[in-house]
């Protein structure tokens, strides 16, 4: 009894002391309460539908963010990776009838199979080689899905797939809870020492070599890694759409990834994801004016870049958090006094 | 047959060039990844579809003002939207792709999804060795080619074409030399919209016009550029032929090859890159830090 009481304790002064002082942190507690205890309130399947979709398209983005944000490694065709995802969950689970919870890890492997194919040849390739090469494997892959329709289904992609559970809330709870702890995951995986390693590649990749750190197997990890999580994303699209089909490995795939991240500024894991949960239902919202959509899409990027080119997240937390300028440590912008060193805020 | 596979080739090889011409020009001096290239290729095809069959216009008459359209919004555009974040690559990026898409969601609300054609320059066709050769192909082909020469005596023999070359290889030294760098960039920018433009109205004669006209186009011109080098004229000039003929070939030759002619292409292009990393002839830049 003692021991629970102390432990509660413990967490409440844990979340009074290093949650509630800072505004960026409020929000993403917040962020989670309201996505894990939203079907209580509501039950509108329009809503949670839209909600999973962000989701998995926020594990799409982060995961982006993991290769091209914080290794410095350029990806224009992130969609390859999706699409691997999706059709290998939708090949094995269709022609071997393996259930979803198999085939979705195993379509991932897939993709991580993908990432080390097109890590290799990347891997002499930086900066804007690398991003107009990559572009292509997708492009690749779907001229290859439709010219073996027997195999992948052509046009028309494979459908009919399992669901993944009956319920909308079950697959809601299934898909939302996998994203928080798949990007929970990406970023301690940023925040560890192989982060730190990636980092430092995408700064400069010759210091690190000098270092005596073997670049190129940090590298080909942060494609593994990468592939590994949007294949999931793929997976969970594919089998929560119940099809696997060609418009994954699309052009525009690739692009919204780059947009959502890029918007939701870089190098962070947070923007991205705050990013899809933003600019995803947006979409949606604009579906009240159904030939405007996308035209009023392209303007709210542009218009949003064009005051905020770190990305529009970064720029609010800019806003309400300053840091302090002895010790470093974030502070809300309206203490004249450090919290944790008591120096002058300027 | 392969009179068939000369011709496409030889015309997709030239509308690459230019594009990927273009490209590299502005990639090379003002930093930019310029998404939204292909786009300008596709107004210029819908400005001469307006100006033939909206307003009754010569069909050449259409096209230099197709040309001078995209010009001029491409100028507008990068002097709104692109110019004051150029600092921040990835916004750059995402402001080139966003307006790619707003540029083909206009297009789609204005003229609809459908495919339209446009009136050829010249009618009418010729046999040589027995195969039938349309003159539009012919006049295309050799207004490219009159145009690529135009442009490399520009860039070699000028003042400003050195200029726009210097800026090209080191930034920081052109502007201390006295070069007014932004202004360079303006005028690249011009210049390489103008080429998107002018490929746009010279293609749109042999193709269908839509929408959705730029995104092929997009990922071979990207395709040219990486394989010939980036920043070299006669890599993209040479890489464009070859992608091109690859195509042809994939198309006439292979079972289903209007899938594969993409991936045919591409897996050229990677398989180059595998032996040459800065490809076919481009040169390795010391790394920029």
């Amino acid at each position: 009894m003692h021991v629970i009481l102390y432990q509660l304790r413990k967490f409440f002064n844990m979340v009074r002391t290093e949650v509630l002082v800072l505004p960026s942190r409020i929000v993403v507690a917040v962020f989670f309460l309201v996505l894990l205890l939203l079907p209580l309130l509501t039950s509108d399947p329009y809503l949670l539908r839209i909600l999973i979709l962000t989701s998995i398209f926020a594990i799409f983005a982060a995961s982006w963010d993991l290769l091209s944000g914080f290794t410095g490694q350029m990806n224009f065709g992130h969609a390859l990776f999706f699409g691997v995802g999706a059709y290998g969950a939708a090949i094995l689970n269709k022609s071997l009838g393996i259930p979803p919870i198999g085939s979705i890890p195993l379509g991932a492997l897939a993709a991580v199979l993908a990432g080390l194919v097109i890590g290799i040849p990347c891997l002499r390739l930086r900066g804007t080689y690398l991003a107009l090469t990559t572009l292509a494997f997708p492009i690749i892959l779907m001229g290859l899905v439709f010219a073996f329709p027997s195999f992948t289904g052509g046009e028309l992609g494979i459908s009919g797939l399992d669901r993944i559970v009956r319920s909308r809330a079950a697959n809601y709870y299934i898909i939302v809870s996998t994203m928080l702890v798949l990007v929970t995951v990406i970023w301690k995986i940023t925040d560890s020492n192989v982060g730190i390693i990636f980092h430092a590649i995408r700064e400069d990749e010759v210091a690190v070599r000098a270092a005596g750190i073997n670049t190129t197997r940090y590298k080909l990890l942060a494609f593994c890694l990468s592939g590994f999580f949007a294949g999931i994303a793929g997976g969970l699209y594919a089998h929560f759409m119940r099809i696997a089909g060609p418009s994954t490995l699309e052009v525009s795939m690739s692009f919204q990834v780059v947009i959502w991240s890029v918007f939701g500024g870089i190098v962070s894991i947070w923007g991205p994801v705050g990013a899809v949960f933003i600019l995803f239902p947006l979409l949606e919202f604009f579906r009240l004016w159904p030939e405007l959509r996308m035209l009023l899409f392209a303007i709210v990027i542009m218009l949003i870049l064009l005051y905020m080119p770190q990305g529009l997240l970064p720029w609010i937390r800019d806003r309400i958090e300053n840091e302090c300028p002895r010790c470093k440590i974030r502070n809300v912008a309206t203490r004249t006094n450090c919290r944790v060193c008591d120096a002058e805020m300027h | 047959m392969i009179a068939d596979i000369i011709i496409n080739s030889l015309i997709n090889g030239s509308t690459y060039a230019m594009l990927a011409i273009g490209f590299s020009l502005i990639f090379g001096v003002a930093r930019i990844v310029n998404i939204a290239h292909t786009a300008f290729y596709m107004v210029a095809a819908y400005c001469i579809y307006v100006g033939s069959y909206k307003l009754g216009l010569h069909p050449a008459v259409g096209m230099l003002g197709g040309v001078v359209v995209a010009t001029l919004l491409g100028l507008i555009t990068y002097k709104i939207f692109i110019d004051p974040i150029r600092e921040h690559e990835a916004a750059v990026l995402i402001g080139t792709i966003a307006l790619a898409m707003a540029l083909q969601e206009v297009m789609l609300i204005v003229f609809t999804g459908d495919y339209l054609s446009v009136p050829s320059l010249v009618s009418g066709y010729f046999t040589m060795l027995g195969v039938k050769i349309f003159y539009q192909h012919l006049v295309t082909f050799i207004t490219v080619l009159l145009i690529l020469v135009v442009l490399r005596a520009f860039l070699t023999k000028t003042r400003l074409g050195l200029a726009i070359r210097c800026t090209a290889q080191d930034r920081e030294v052109a502007n201390l030399m006295g070069m007014n760098e932004s202004q360079v960039a303006l005028i690249t920018v011009g210049i390489s919209l103008a080429l998107a433009g002018f490929t746009g109205a010279a293609i749109a004669p042999l193709t269908t016009v839509s929408p959705f006209m730029w995104l092929h186009p997009l990922i071979m011109m990207m395709a040219v550029v990486v394989l010939g080098g980036l920043g070299s004229i006669k890599g993209s000039f040479v890489a464009a032929y070859l992608l091109g003929f690859a195509e042809a070939l994939v198309v006439f030759l292979v079972p289903m090859g209007a899938f594969l002619k993409g991936s045919v292409a591409l897996s050229i292009m990677i398989l180059v890159l595998l032996i040459r990393p800065e490809g076919l002839f481009g040169v390795a830049f010391e790394e920029e830090r």
